[in-house]
């Protein structure tokens, strides 16, 4: 019998191994995984519960983690919600969050591995653990201005310092308010977000980066003439036939200039006078010239098709796939396929303000941690060199012309030599025309790169995107 | 300190007499129990205030008084044991008392977060609970003064044992509760009978082998190596597999009939020393484990949410993973040290208080407070396996052996079931749980180790068998 109890207690002694052994497994080797599980609510509790970083535009707080009496012991609060709405984002519970709030979740919430042993000397020192504080490029005067500018319009305005690539504002219109979202009654939240979901005006995207993607009509005329200058397949005098109405080819459709007449008195137009006047059928010519290949590497090098992240995904502009000889023509002043973001558009001024360097476009200047050393300093990048230094500075030249004395006349600052174009898309027959104005100023020493867009307007881009633009501009030159 | 009571209660001489003398005597098992048990009064009691500390940021002592009176209760015990069984194990009481004090902690925990408090409060009704077990512990003590007793109503108590297993069957007084056909409900109160039957069914089998291992033992035909016992004396264990079989089938519970049929198997073996047994038993087991898997869904249920807890589709299916996988979150946050007491969220898993106390315990005590819970099980199961070894008579020896390993197979069975170590199935921890049967079980088995281990070193050495 005794070695009988001596193999049962052998077994009984294998059975505790074997208990502590599976509970060592789980709170050893799988909590990693099994923390990071979606349906881990400890988890989401804990990120509630540790007070979540700030988000601060020039300093000031615009997005904080308050305390409240509740199981989360913090609420997320924006304090000018529909203002900073779309580059905040909002953080709800469990159910997705977007903008900053969303793409910097790790470092807010101080789960980022390189906030590792800031998490650690809180807790060493007996503070409690805090996330990190995210500081904006966007300036809040120029955001203002750009939202008071853009008033009820929807549309959407981008500014960008085209030295650094530093994102100074970004609206989009319409907005929403984030707090209504990042309440902790989730049936409210459920209800307020299928509600904006539902609103025709879209709220919830942010136009300036992502959406539906606008025609860029004639601001896309940047891209065929820094195209059609940079190959050295045409100069800025070269001509083209002058007619006042063009039959497409293998078509029955014809195109005409807006003012449906010639594009000026003569029998052949210049790039530069065509680029000055904004007229489609010089355009549609020079596009054919130039041919869709050295068009579509222009554009690519401008940023069309190419992914990026700032850090939201920017949706990739688009030049058509494989248009045909008629699409081609329509391409090259903005129609057909081609479409784009507001972003991708000041990006264009903003390379051609830089003497042909785009430098790629950032929304974060710091990253502080806890005990405020800076985890991820903001450093300009180069996100390609488009154009050479001289075709910029004919470029701007043009602009700058365009603006004193061409169609984007509303665009000028008094004793400010500003680069602009304006643009009126059509979205096709009995639909709204899609405004637009890009540019930048001033022309000597460029300190903002803007694009305008204003959806549903009856009107022209100069009469309309072209005072909004002038109006962020003069913010960012007044600073 | 009890002597003047006792006098004044039992006014015969002679008796007094031996009490008196019994008091003088110095114990040193006792004085030792005395020592450990001011150690899980003082871990009991500051848990408690933990807890309260944790999940409420002040200590409010709702539970201090009954807690006191608690380990008053113990104290009683432990004289009684002083009185009826000096000589019996030092380690037994405490180690019950420590285990039992975490358990009310770990549910008074999750009574906070539900805002219940009077009866309607886990914590108090297990604390009530507790002073009934341990009550009846001593009666068991002060009744049995010899188990030999119990050899000699094996039958008896092994038809309890069955009746009591069959109990939940009756329509009018079971019922069943999370699947499972296991309690019966007499007026308001609901008690499970299967915890009981443990016992008797121990009793019965330590009772039954003493008399009939001799033909047990005697082997038949070799196969493969291997010499199994001869086809007529296989009535027992297919008796035994049938009775495990009709429970996994009619009252749905892998966990109590594995329970059953386990303790049955290794008393057999202690018994007979033959392993045959063993894998016979096991073979028929898992065949029938098997089938019954193919026959009822809710066996298989069982099974699929072991091997594949996190798909979504079985995590969200009635029945399903959700518990389980849950339950490893928990013991995930509570990572190698825990939370701290009151400081995590066991409530959030759903059984907190009963199935899935080891869990919530794993939550705030973390991995090093497993271990310490586990090692404390180990020590329990410990002292009950030196009864068999050295104890005088084989009943004794056999039934201590059933008692402890069918404590450690349910802890087995049931952290195991957390663990995902095995499939998950609906048992209670012992000591721990909340759970009025349970706890009567649990402290029954206490006192019949505690019985045994004093006959080891009082009683006199009668030899049966070889």
């Amino acid at each position: 019998m005794i070695t009988e109890i001596k193999r049962v207690s052998a077994v009984v002694l294998i059975m505790v191994f074997a208990l502590m052994t599976s509970s060592t497994i789980i709170t050893a080797f799988e909590v990693d995984n099994l923390r990071a599980d979606g349906r881990n609510v400890r988890t989401l509790y804990d990120s509630y519960s540790a007070e979540r970083g700030p988000i601060l535009v020039g300093g000031r707080v615009i997005a904080e983690s308050l305390p409240v009496d509740s199981e989360f012991k913090y609420l997320r609060t924006y304090l000018e919600p529909e203002l900073y709405a779309h580059v905040t984002g909002y953080f709800t519970l469990n159910q997705g969050n977007t903008g900053i709030e969303g793409k910097l979740n790790n470092y807010l919430s101080g789960t980022a591995n390189d906030q590792f042993l800031a998490q650690l000397n809180a807790i060493l020192t007996g503070q409690s653990a805090k996330g990190a504080s995210v500081e904006l490029t966007i300036d809040a005067a120029v955001q203002q201005a750009a939202a008071a500018a853009l008033g009820d319009n929807h549309g959407a305005v981008v500014a960008l310092d085209p030295k650094t690539g530093a994102i100074l504002a970004m609206v989009s219109n319409p907005s929403y308010d984030p707090n209504q979202l990042a309440r902790h009654n989730t049936d409210l939240v459920i209800a307020a977000y299928n509600e904006l979901l539902s609103d025709p005006s879209d709220p919830l995207i942010n136009r300036a980066i992502t959406g539906d993607l606008y025609h860029p009509g004639s601001v896309f005329k940047l891209v065929v003439a820094a195209a059609a200058l940079d190959s050295g397949l045409l100069r800025e005098d070269s001509t083209v036939a002058n007619p006042a109405v063009l039959q497409l080819p293998l078509s029955n459709s014809e195109i005409r200039n807006a003012g449906r007449g010639t594009c000026g008195p003569d029998e052949r137009v210049t790039l530069a006078d065509a680029l000055r006047i904004s007229c489609n059928i010089p355009f549609a010519e020079i596009g054919a010239e130039i041919g869709v290949n050295v068009l579509r590497t222009y554009a690519e090098r401008f940023g069309f098709g190419q992914p990026l992240e700032i850090p939201m995904d920017v949706t990739s502009s688009i030049y058509p796939a494989n248009p045909d000889a008629a699409q081609l023509m329509l391409s090259a002043f903005g129609q057909s396929d081609v479409r784009v973001t507001p972003l991708q558009m000041a990006m264009v001024s903003a390379a051609i303000a830089n003497n042909g360097v785009l430098m790629k476009p950032a929304l974060v200047k710091t990253i502080r941690a806890q005990d405020l050393s800076i985890i991820e300093p903001f450093t300009p990048e180069i996100f390609s060199t488009p154009i050479s230094d001289d075709t910029s500075t004919t470029l701007k030249r043009l602009m700058v012309a365009n603006v004193d004395n061409g169609a984007a006349s509303n665009g000028r600052i008094n004793g400010v030599a500003v680069g602009g174009k304006t643009g009126t898309a059509q979205n096709g027959e009995g639909q709204p025309l899609t405004l637009w104005f890009t540019g930048f100023a001033p022309a000597d020493d460029p300190q903002v790169a803007v694009a305008v867009v204003v959806e549903n307007g009856s009107s022209f881009g100069n009469a309309v995107a072209a005072p909004i633009a002038r109006q962020v501009m003069e913010a960012v030159l007044n600073n | 300190m009890t002597e003047p009571t006792l006098v004044a209660v039992n006014d015969r001489p002679a008796l007094t007499k031996e009490l008196r003398l019994r008091l003088r005597t110095p114990a040193k098992q006792r004085n030792r129990e005395l020592i450990l048990l001011l150690f899980a009064f003082a871990i009991n009691l500051s848990a408690l205030t933990l807890v309260e500390l944790g999940a409420l940021g002040e200590a409010t002592g709702e539970l201090f008084g009954y807690s006191v009176a608690l380990c008053a209760l113990v104290l009683v015990a432990h004289v009684c044991l002083r009185l009826t069984a000096p000589e019996a194990d030092p380690l037994i009481l405490p180690i019950a008392t420590a285990l039992n004090g975490l358990g009310i902690a770990a549910i008074y925990r999750i009574d906070i977060y539900n805002g219940a408090v009077g009866w309607d409060a886990a914590s108090v009704r297990q604390i009530a609970w507790t002073a009934i077990a341990i009550t009846i512990a001593m009666a068991v003590l002060v009744v049995i003064r010899n188990h030999r007793v119990l050899l000699r109503f094996r039958y008896v108590v092994g038809f309890t044992g069955l009746a009591l297993l069959l109990l939940p069957l009756i329509p009018g007084i079971g019922y069943a509760q999370f699947g499972a056909q296991l309690w019966i409900r007499v007026g308001p109160l609901s008690f499970q009978p299967g915890e009981l039957a443990k016992i008797a069914l121990a009793v019965f089998f330590a009772g039954y082998l003493v008399e009939h291992r001799d033909s047990l033992t005697i082997v038949g035909r070799k196969v493969l190596g291997m010499r199994f016992p001869r086809a007529r004396d296989l009535g027992p264990i297919l008796v035994a597999w049938a009775a495990a079989m009709a429970v996994l089938i009619f009252q749905r519970d892998l966990g109590t009939a594995l329970l059953y049929f386990g303790l049955f198997l290794v008393m057999l073996y202690v018994a007979t020393g033959r392993v045959s047994w063993v894998i016979m038993g096991l073979a028929l087991f898992a065949g029938g484990a098997v089938l019954a898997a193919q026959l009822f869904s809710h066996v298989a249920g069982r099974f699929t949410a072991w091997l594949d807890a996190f798909n979504q589709e079985i995590y969200d299916a009635i029945g399903g993973s959700y518990q389980l996988v849950q339950g490893l979150f928990g013991l995930a946050q509570g990572g190698l040290v825990g939370t701290g007491w009151g400081q995590g969220r066991p409530y959030l898993v759903p059984l907190a208080q009963s199935d899935y106390v080891v869990a919530s315990l794993g939550e705030e005590l973390g991995l090093a407070g497993l271990f310490a819970i586990l090692a404390l099980y180990l020590l329990f199961v410990a002292r009950g396996m030196r009864i068999g070894f050295e104890g005088t008579d084989d009943f004794g020896r056999l039934l201590a052996v059933g008692l402890s390993f069918v404590v450690v197979l349910q802890v087995f069975i049931v952290v195991g079931g957390v663990t995902r170590l095995i499939p998950l199935t609906g048992l209670t921890t012992p000591f721990l749980a909340a759970g009025g049967s349970s706890l009567v079980a649990n402290w029954i088995i206490a006192a019949l180790l505690l019985r045994l281990s004093d006959t080891i070193r009082t009683g006199p050495h009668v030899v049966v068998g070889p």
